[in-house]
């Protein structure tokens, strides 16, 4: 009993993760489709953000966060105008440019910050128990925080006029175009949408995790796996992707502990597995709009 | 003015510089190559340690080599080592082909050091080993004694006797459980992550543990870069481990460890923890590493001997944090490169070679005795064993790093008992006090 209740636990958390970071990444392919390698990164830099606010400047660690979100959602946007914008229509272009985006931020704090590892405190510290299993208030948090950013994002694209730019401009950008919308703009606010997620994601996970350089690719990975198991651009098929893989890699960790090393593999075997069966992911919307 | 004349008035240039004062300066020079992942821990160590170490010397007149002083110059090449082996070869070939320098310390992966070892052997150049822990690096020196001569390990001693030593931690920590705790049977969790060298510790850890009368609860493989580790601390907990043997050269130590701490899982965390040996990991634990032990070199106020403290003081002072054993670049020169090359007069890497193979002599974590294989055959490894390097362990006591062992230790029944200047006894967390005490 104890261990189905460690495995749904551990599933949960690690999809909330999962699921914050492949939301703003689905939501900017969906809308601009472009496919933004740099997403995690962004993630990075509103970590050490963090860090320079609790742990530099004192604050608490709240204040490094609203600023970490705004400051990272600008850097997204003018990322966006500046370095994805001009090279948009070339898909292929606009990939490697992502990836050099990233790799220049992660040599920036490699100067700034050097490779040692970090940490900041956590918004909630300590931990209660659940049915016998110890969680960390921090990973509530997580979950809360996953749920919660669905629920915003579904108001917000649902109920909103923005929202409706947005989707109209995902379903047909031409046809938004020509209906009045300024495709460009609504693709660099929901590139700053999206980058401000990453910067939340950022915000709320890295109290559990290790500040460092390159932690930004071991996320990217595992988020690419979600959104292609989940269907590209699709953010309810990125959702339940998120929980699957989770509880994949809960289940390797507790099954098999010899080899919790391979929970990212296994994760990713899975991913291939359901493509082989559905080629367009769970919710594919890619795919069936190319048809 | 035509490109003959700038051509003329620029070759003049390069004769004239190749002439200056400047450059007969560079002639004086010795030229020690430092090598090593320059962005990261590991690499500042080694270069902060080359750097006291030229300080001190160059403070002094530099080096006497024949009838004539030379100063030290230091140059700094970043491997990468941890990124990319490739940059790291790149950096050993730029230092002897365009840096051209005399002697090269540093190197941090056995990966990365294997093949820049090769690089240096090539260029005939000594290469003293300051971080990397594979036993090949030395059996190469046996293998092929032409070759690789010029290879020496400064610091750690080979990974065969950090394992030695952790077991030898592993058992004093059970014995200390077993008398104030009253445990009849300790369970151990063995927790090491993914990793090549951490593999043949596995089988051996799995033999050792039954034959220290102690029970195994079971093994876990976490990923060295592994950002959450909860789900194996819950297995580990459930489990019922009184003790976690753990491994860790990589990033994994510090979300272990602070995830352990936070959870308060009553396992007392001893072994090998590489994060745990630096002064930043109270701070990236957040202060939840509190109680974890681990293989070290040097604490504040444990002596070795009279070397130590000098060493361990004055390294606090200029770069404010205690040196962790990367930064031994500082022993390698002070004490093994300096002396020999003022015995020799010359800096002919042969020369050196050879008196500082037979060379036996004092450095501030014990003393060096370079091992000769089974056949008699040298290996340039450092002797392990009382008396000539141990290595101590230390663990996190309310924010200090403190020395835990040796802490009189009896290598067999019969030999003396060992116990460094300043070690304490070790504390166990008092939540496992709690739990445990009858």
């Amino acid at each position: 009993m104890n261990l189905i209740i460690n495995i749904i636990i551990g599933g949960l958390i690690s999809g909330s993760t999962f699921a914050l970071l492949a939301i703003g990444f689905s939501l900017i392919f969906g809308v601009a489709r472009i496919v933004n390698f740099a997403h995690t990164a962004f993630y990075m830099l509103a970590a050490y953000c963090i860090y320079v606010a609790a742990q530099l400047m004192g604050l608490h660690p709240i204040w490094g966060m609203l600023a970490a979100i705004v400051l990272v959602a600008l850097l997204g946007m003018i990322s966006y105008k500046a370095l994805i914008n001009p090279i948009r229509e070339h898909e292929g272009a606009v990939l490697i440019a992502t990836i050099a985006l990233a790799m220049i931020f992660q040599e920036v704090m490699s100067l700034i910050f050097t490779g040692t590892y970090l940490s900041v405190p956590a918004l909630i510290g300590g931990y209660f128990k659940l049915l016998g299993v110890k969680v960390f208030y921090q990973q509530l948090l997580t979950f809360c925080a996953a749920l919660l950013v669905m629920v915003v994002l579904w108001v917000l694209l649902m109920k909103t006029k923005l929202g409706l730019a947005i989707r109209s401009t995902a379903q047909d950008r031409e046809v938004a175009n020509l209906m009045g919308i300024n495709e460009a703009r609504v693709a660099m606010m929901t590139m700053g949408l999206s980058v401000g997620l990453a910067a939340f994601t950022g915000a709320i996970v890295v109290p559990l995790t290790v500040l460092e350089p390159q932690m930004w690719g071991g996320p990217l990975v595992m988020m690419m796996a979600v959104v292609v198991l989940g269907g590209l651009g699709s953010i309810k098929g990125s959702f339940i992707a998120a929980y699957i893989l989770g509880f994949a890699e809960a289940l390797v960790v507790f099954l098999a502990p010899m080899g919790a090393y391979l929970k990212g593999s296994v994760a990713l075997s899975i991913m291939i597995l359901v493509l082989l069966i559905r080629p367009e992911g769970l919710f594919g919307v890619y795919f069936e709009e190319e048809r | 003015m035509n490109k003959l004349g700038k051509g003329m008035i620029i070759s003049v240039i390069v004769f004239l510089f190749a002439m200056s004062p400047w450059a007969v300066v560079s002639a004086q020079e010795i030229k020690i190559g430092v090598i090593g992942p320059m962005k990261f821990v590991q690499g500042i160590g080694q270069w902060n340690g080359a750097t006291m170490a030229a300080e001190e010397i160059n403070a002094k007149g530099g080096i006497q080599v024949g009838n004539k002083k030379m100063k030290i110059k230091l140059v700094q090449a970043d491997s990468n080592e941890f990124l990319n082996v490739t940059d790291a070869t790149n950096a050993m070939e730029r230092l002897m082909t365009q840096d051209k320098v005399d002697l090269v310390v540093g190197g941090f992966r056995s990966e990365a050091v294997l093949a820049m070892q090769d690089i240096a052997m090539d260029h005939k150049k000594i290469f003293i080993g300051i971080g990397a822990a594979h036993p090949e690096l030395c059996e190469r020196v046996a293998k092929n004694y032409n070759t690789y001569k010029y290879w020496f390990r400064g610091s750690p001693f080979n990974s065969t006797y950090l394992v030695r030593t952790a077991f030898i931690h592993l058992g004093t920590v059970g014995a200390v459980m077993k008398q104030s705790l009253n445990i009849p049977m300790i369970k151990v969790a063995i927790v090491m992550e993914k990793a090549m060298w951490a593999d043949p510790m596995i089988p051996a850890a799995q033999g050792a543990i039954p034959k220290m009368g102690m029970e195994i609860a079971g093994v876990w493989r976490p990923s060295p870069v592994a950002t959450d580790v909860t789900a194996e601390l819950s297995a580990i907990q459930s489990s019922g481990a009184q003790i976690i043997f753990e491994i860790f050269s990589s990033s994994v130590g510090i979300p272990f460890s602070r995830q352990a701490g936070e959870l308060k899982i009553p396992a007392f965390q001893v072994g090998i923890n590489v994060e745990a040996q630096k002064e930043g990991f109270w701070q990236a634990t957040q202060g939840m590493g509190n109680y974890v032990m681990t293989s070290d070199t040097y604490a504040r106020g444990v002596e070795y001997n009279e070397l130590t403290k000098p060493f361990v003081d004055g390294y606090i002072k200029r770069f404010r944090e205690v040196p962790t054993y990367t930064a031994d670049t500082y022993t390698a020169i002070v004490y093994g490169l300096a002396p020999v090359i003022e015995q020799a007069g010359t800096l002919d890497s042969d020369k050196l070679v050879s008196i500082l193979e037979e060379r036996v002599y004092k450095i501030p974590a014990g003393t060096v005795k370079y091992m000769k294989n089974a056949e008699g055959k040298p290996l340039h490894d450092l002797t392990w064993g009382p008396g000539f390097t141990t290595g101590i362990a230390t663990q996190w006591q309310d924010g200090k790093i403190m020395g835990v062992w040796p802490y009189k230790w009896k290598l067999t029944p019969e030999s003396p008992e060992v116990t460094y200047k300043g070690v304490v006894p070790i504390k166990l967390p008092p939540w496992m006090i709690e739990k445990y005490k009858k």
